[in-house]
């Protein structure tokens, strides 16, 4: 693990309103699964090196979610807040486990590093989206703490 | 020495340094009290600890000093010789000198400085002396390093040293914990001793500004604040000595702004926090203006959560006290308000609030004089908070307010509560406003937006700005008002195309229309502007009644422009928009209409007649309303608030044409049926308009009870559907608005006792009529007129008086008995079989039976217990016959019946009363099919057998209304806890559990097992009949006597009955008995889900597996979804408590398969739901327990996360969130 911080001061952004739980029975048709649906899931993952979220930090937003509910396909494209991130490949950890916990097990994730906001964009989307370096990296006890740290519900 | 005075063992002891504080304590203690009972004298005392007060030792001689020091403080009530008390000063004084021993002198002089004039105080020169012995021989600001050898903390010497300087200020005001002293002695002393005292007030004002420069403790600078205070109380002269340091003093209070107080994390902040909050509020009892209790009790009940108010309490109070120190002498003035105003300028919205707050509060300390210059820059930042950056944000129904429905920030509304201060103040201030090019060209710029959805956001939220601006410049007197009136007035009439002059020299033309677009930021300002000027006419109104309101220009130009300006507002409400949506136009409209009416009578000139206009356009837009538009909402309430206003006046003219246009309007339109209005719209508006005075809602209820009447005659005589569903109309109206708003202004009980007669009256008239061409005529209306009727004659009687409610039971009563289908004469007690069997036939006569059962019904139900109830036996036997024809209402009744019924009738004619016991003699033959007078013998007299019921006397029918019967009777028992309810509940178990070896061989053939299963069913169900909560009966609408707990009490009975029958039945696990069973978990679904859920709680290790069971057996059959959901429910509740996880973690895998299979539980979202919270809650069991189900529960629950519902997945997600996680170093998916 490196030491002292990548990105010594984050901008921090504010966190957008929360949708509140409508009552029962509004919702009666089938919801489909839209990227505002599946931004709940993932804006709250925490950051690895800061108590913020990812939301807050501007790495993931409403835009950068595809979802193709037919193909059962999601694209998730985040953005490292340094170019030189070491953080970044936690980062897309913390995204894969998110989504695999959340998200039926038809669809296909996908997740990347957006053009050109990382120096090593195409190793790091190549190791998150290799099933058996995924899995490996699962049997990793430091790993796999560091990344539920991070999914630790938290509404603060 | 000390052998011979027994008492100095207790000054060795605390000179020691080897006792412990308590020691001391306790010594300090037992020496004041034999000084108070006057053993010894204080000389004495003095004499014997010479050698401690003198000694060289440092040590032992500080803690001589502190000793007499807290004993002095303890005799603060004792009267002492004022030559003791020079001396003791004098000795203090001088000990000032002597920083080893400092820390007792300050106690000894501030004790001393206490002392009240009665019990001996100490002198004006003395007083002088302790204070310039302060001033010479303590630099306060650097003492604490010194003083740590003598280990005393800082923070109390220094709190020390300011407080008794603090009570030498005060005039030695005696006792800071005696605040009703303060009263008499605070002002005088302050003012007449002290200054006398001290002729070397620049010494003493420059020794307090060195005292206090830099403090930094909190409660130091508390008392910092208080002495400014004070200083500014002592020293109001311009040329004293506080004007040469003000300067100075001002710096250094300045740093402090603004205060916020933020605590430490440490780990004694709390007991710090308490402390010093209580301080404060101690010391805040010395200021009558500050800190009243009600302000910390609105604090607190804001709805700030309680660790925020605790945190900015602190905040508060020291904002409080900082303000008046900041406000105590207007020789600040020339160094705060810049400073204020330049704080203005702060980034910080708190800051901002601040200043603007301590700006007002300034202004309204220093006076006019001194504000006037300051008032150009006053103006410009006001201007620059409110105008030119304003921050007010849209309220959610802005489009209800015409659009302009405002929330402001608080800077705003500080600097708006300062403009009105300085206004209020400072009357020429107005000038500057009104002067100001910025606002005078935004109101020239008007003219460019004709909708108001035109204007751009900034410019409508500077529309509001101004808009509140005028109010307040005009609000505060007549004077104001008219200067707000010349300068605005004649602008925004022209921009409406309206001229003040012309209609000043005669008429204004009649036929000139006018213009098809109104200039709706212009009306909008006209509102404000009227609404500001009605304010001012109607506290003149109320305060100088002889004022000639025709000498004020506002006056003039208002009458001369008011009939163009009804004109306008006229058309507004006539637009064609008007009845589309929530337009501005329509608001501004009514509301400028509304404020028209409402000005005081003596204002207007042209008054009533313009009264008259207004009121008849607002009922003719009302009455033409053909559904719920903006507008008709909007007009119904302004018309309401018109007859408010002129109702506070009940014998003016206002009220008197009020009342003949709008109330004798809607009241005629209630029974008319030609009106376009719905008859729903008319009852809404007519009850509306009634509320507003007593008087007028007794003609609405006349004019109602006479609709209903009528309708009454019309539906029954002609069977005229139409008047039927009016009927159920005006029933409901009645029951829902009128009733209850008698109730709530009390005392009018002839109303509902009235009506009640009115319709017993009625329905005897219209005995013979047919009811069963109503039926065919309304169809499924008719159950909906009956239950009308039925719930109108409940209220009416449960909101009567025991007197009232005799005469209504008697009514009806003899209506009931006159009419011939009732065979009272034949005492019988048996219901017999020809009875049963010709009652089932609908026929007209049944239907009218029907009819008169169910209304006497509901008056039986709605009676207090009190109230005697004449031929109990008849009405007992006709309940009782009609229940066993499947009359719902009679089962209620009969329940009601037996849950208010006195136990014992002590008087006279006893044998004509009824008592329970009779009843339930009565009662019980006919559910049981045998005679109680033939087990009588057996039984003693006192039991009632119930449980021998058999099917020998009634068909299956009967079966289940008597099942029905025997729930609400049972309910009604045991609402009023008598112990029959257990033979009820026998009576129902037996009938759940009857199986076909309980019926002999020869009715089993007639029996049919769907008819059985019903049956069943219904007893399974009249348990949730019992420990539900009806609205329709037992409840204390309808004054029934609940006993407290009776739940739970019935919970704890039939728990042990229900444990050993499902045990009987699980030994022989055959289909018959198997159909029983689950019926027995249905009955025992309904008792669990109805208790209340701590009763359960206490019987968890019991319950849980029966009611895993019940789960199991009962989410076979998706018709008992409501019931599993339910059950759900309490398990949810179970694992959520600590007691029931215990239960839970036995039961473990059981509860997280079925809650695994109830995850897909297709046909209710709310039962995949809770089940899946609660496989959430099961994390929170012993790990050990858990773990081993960890992947069959996230392999259900991958399944829910493709569930239709999105509540379900989210539920989902968090559910496998939780199971993931509790073992995180094996993440297997």
């Amino acid at each position: 693990m490196v030491s002292g911080l990548i990105n010594a001061n984050p901008v921090v952004y504010e966190r957008k309103e929360r949708q509140t739980r409508s009552a029962p029975g509004d919702v009666d048709e089938y919801a489909s699964f839209v990227s505002l649906m599946l931004l709940q899931h993932i804006r709250d993952v925490k950051d690895p090196e800061y108590p913020y979220s990812l939301e807050q930090l501007k790495v993931i937003t409403e835009d950068a979610i595809e979802v193709d509910d037919k193909r059962s396909y999601v694209r998730v494209t985040f953005t490292p807040t340094v170019e030189h991130c070491s953080m970044a490949t936690v980062i897309g950890l913390c995204l894969r486990v998110k989504l695999m916990r959340s998200l039926p097990q038809r669809y296909k994730v996908d997740i990347r590093v957006a053009p050109g906001s990382h120096a090593s964009e195409a190793a790091v989307n190549k190791q998150l989206n290799d099933k058996e370096r995924v899995a490996a990296a699962l049997e990793n006890p430091n790993l796999v703490d560091m990344v539920d740290e991070c999914l630790a519900p938290s509404y603060g | 020495m000390g052998e011979s005075v027994p008492w100095i063992k207790y000054i060795e002891l605390y000179v020691s340094s080897t006792a412990t504080p308590s020691e001391q304590a306790a010594s300090v203690d037992e020496v004041a009290t034999l000084l108070k009972k006057g053993i010894f004298s204080l000389e004495t005392l003095v004499k014997e600890m010479e050698m401690y007060l003198t000694t060289t030792d440092s040590i032992v001689r500080s803690r001589g000093n502190l000793l007499l020091a807290e004993l002095l403080d303890k005799l603060a009530s004792k009267p002492l010789s004022s030559s003791s008390i020079h001396s003791l000063v004098g000795f203090f004084t001088e000990r000032l000198a002597d920083w080893k021993a400092l820390r007792g002198a300050l106690v000894g002089c501030l004790a001393l400085l206490r002392r009240t004039a009665d019990v001996g105080n100490v002198t004006d020169s003395d007083a002088k002396a302790v204070a310039d012995s302060y001033l010479q021989n303590l630099q306060v600001q650097s003492f604490g390093q010194h003083d740590r050898k003598v280990s005393l903390a800082k923070l109390s010497t220094l709190g020390m040293l300011i407080k008794s300087l603090s009570g030498c200020n005060r005039g030695f005001d005696g006792g800071f914990l005696k605040p009703c002293r303060l009263k008499d002695t605070n002002e005088v002393l302050l003012h007449v001793k002290f200054p006398s005292s001290l002729t070397k007030g620049d010494n003493l004002v420059y020794g307090i500004c060195e005292a206090v420069d830099g403090e930094k403790d909190p409660e130091c600078l508390f008392l910092v604040f208080h002495i400014v205070e004070c200083l500014g109380q002592i020293y109001p002269d311009p040329s004293g000595p506080l004007a040469n340091y003000a300067e100075d003093m001002f710096e250094i209070l300045g740093s402090y702004f603004p205060i916020h107080f933020t605590h430490p994390n440490g780990e004694d902040d709390d007991t710090k926090r308490e402390e010093l909050s209580r301080a404060l509020m101690v010391s805040n009892l010395f200021h009558g203006t500050m800190w009243s209790q009600p302000k910390l009790k609105l604090l607190k009940q804001s709805a700030l959560p309680e660790d925020v108010y605790k945190e900015n309490l602190d905040t508060y109070l020291y904002s409080d006290v900082f303000q008046l120190s900041f406000a105590s002498t207007p020789l600040f003035e020339p160094f705060s308000i810049p400073l204020l105003l330049e704080k203005l300028s702060s980034s910080l919205p708190s800051t901002k609030v601040e200043s603007f707050k301590y700006l007002s509060y300034c202004t309204l300390k220093y006076g006019p004089e001194r504000m006037a210059s300051h008032a150009e820059v006053l103006w410009s930042s006001v201007k620059y908070a409110i105008y030119m950056s304003p921050q007010c944000t849209p309220t959610k129904d802005s489009e209800l307010f015409g659009g302009m429905g405002f929330k402001d920030s608080d800077v705003m509304m500080q600097a708006f509560v300062l403009l009105q201060e300085v206004i209020q103040q400072y009357g020429d201030f107005i000038s500057l406003v009104l002067g100001d090019n910025d606002i005078n060209a935004f109101l020239n710029s008007l003219n460019q937006y004709n909708e108001m959805d035109d204007i751009p956001s900034l410019a409508k939220q500077r529309l509001h700005v101004v808009g509140h601006i005028l109010s307040i410049c005009a609000k505060p007197s007549p004077a104001l008002c008219n200067k707000v009136f010349n300068s605005c007035f004649p602008l925004l009439m022209e921009s409406l195309g309206l001229s003040v002059e012309k209609s000043i020299n005669g008429y204004l033309d009649e036929d000139c229309s006018p213009p098809a677009k109104f200039n709706l930021a212009a009306i909008y300002l006209c509102t404000e502007l009227l609404a500001a000027c009605r304010y001012v006419a109607v506290s003149l109104d109320s305060s100088t009644p002889a004022l000639e309101f025709s000498q004020q220009t506002w006056s003039t130009m208002l009458n001369n422009s008011c009939k163009p300006l009804v004109k306008t507002f006229f058309s507004l409400l006539r637009s064609t928009e008007a009845d589309q949506r929530a337009s501005s136009g329509v608001y501004f409209g009514v509301k400028g209409l509304e404020i028209l009416a409402t000005f005081p009578e003596s204002f207007l000139l042209a008054s009533n007649s313009l009264y008259d206009n207004i009121l008849s356009e607002f009922v003719r837009t009302v009455t033409s309303g053909s559904h719920e538009t903006f507008l008709w909402t909007l007009t119904l309430k302004a018309l309401t608030e018109i007859g408010l206003f002129a109702n506070k006046h009940p014998e003016s003219a206002k009220s008197v044409i009020f009342e003949k246009i709008v109330v004798e309007k809607f009241v005629s339109l209630i029974p008319s049926g030609e009106s376009t209005m719905p008859s729903s719209l008319k009852l809404k508006a007519a009850f509306e308009i009634g509320g507003t005075r007593k008087e007028f809602m007794f003609k609405v209820v006349h004019a109602l009870s006479a609709a209903i009447y009528t309708n009454f005659s019309a539906a029954y005589d002609e069977g005229n559907h139409e008047s039927g569903k009016l009927m159920i109309q005006l029933l409901d109206t009645y029951t829902e608005k009128v009733l209850p708003w008698f109730l709530k202004i009390g005392g009018f009980e002839e109303i509902p006792l009235n009506f009640a007669l009115g319709i017993w009256e009625k329905i005897e008239h219209t005995m013979y009529l047919n009811l069963s061409a109503l039926e065919i005529a309304m169809g499924a209306g008719y159950k909906d007129l009956l239950s009308a009727i039925m719930t109108a004659m409940k209220k009416a009687v449960g909101s009567c008086s025991k007197e009232s409610q005799e005469i209504i039971i008697n009514k009806a009563f003899g209506v009931l008995s006159s009419s011939t289908s009732f065979g009272f004469e034949s005492g019988s007690s048996l219901v017999k079989e020809e009875d049963v069997k010709q009652n089932l036939n609908p026929s007209d006569s049944s239907c009218k039976h029907e009819w008169l059962t169910s209304l006497f019904a509901s008056v039986i139900i709605a009676l207090r217990p009190q109230t005697s109830i004449p031929n109990g036996k008849m009405i007992i036997q006709l309940f009782i016959k009609s229940l066993l024809n499947g009359h719902v209402p009679s089962a209620h009744a009969l329940g009601s019946l037996v849950n208010k019924l006195p136990l014992e009738i002590n008087g006279m004619n006893c044998s004509e009363n009824l008592t329970l016991n009779k009843a339930l003699d009565m009662i019980s033959p006919t559910f049981t099919g045998i005679s109680h007078h033939d087990k009588v013998s057996q039984n003693n007299g006192s039991g009632v057998d119930f449980s021998s019921l058999r099917l020998n006397t009634l068909r299956m029918q009967s079966g289940i209304n008597t099942a029905i019967g025997l729930a609400w009777i049972g309910k009604g028992l045991l609402m009023r806890g008598h112990e029959k309810v257990k033979d009820i509940t026998m009576a129902l178990l037996s009938l759940l559990m009857l199986d076909r070896e309980g019926v002999d061989s020869k009715e089993l053939q007639i029996i049919d097992v769907e008819d059985m299963h019903q049956l069943r069913t219904t007893a399974a169900d009249a348990f949730h009949i019992i420990m539900s909560d009806s609205g329709e009966c037992l409840n204390r609408a309808y004054h029934a006597t609940i006993r407290p707990l009776y739940k739970q009490r019935f919970f704890s009975t039939i728990m042990p009955i229900f444990l050993s029958l499902l045990i009987k039945s699980d030994a022989s696990l055959v289909s018959p008995t198997y159909t029983s069973r689950s019926m027995l978990y249905r009955a025992f679904a309904h008792v669990v889900s109805d208790t209340p859920l701590i009763a359960v709680l206490a019987e968890s290790k019991k319950i849980v597996p029966i009611l895993l069971e019940c789960l199991s057996v009962l989410s076979k059959d998706v018709a008992n979804k409501d019931i599993i959901y339910n059950v759900l429910l309490v398990i949810s509740g179970i694992l959520l408590e600590k007691n029931g996880q215990e239960a839970a973690v036995e039961n473990a895998p059981i509860i997280i398969n079925l809650l695994i299979d109830l995850t897909t539980f297709q046909h209710m979202m709310a039962i995949r739901e809770t089940a899946i919270q609660c496989l959430v809650a099961m994390t929170e069991l012993p790990y050990t327990r858990i773990y081993p189900l960890r992947t069959k529960v996230l392999q259900a629950t991958s399944k829910a996360l493709d569930d239709p519902k999105r509540i379900v997945r989210q539920e989902a997600v968090r559910c496998r969130q939780s199971w993931a996680s509790i073992a995180s170093r094996t993440l297997r998916f």
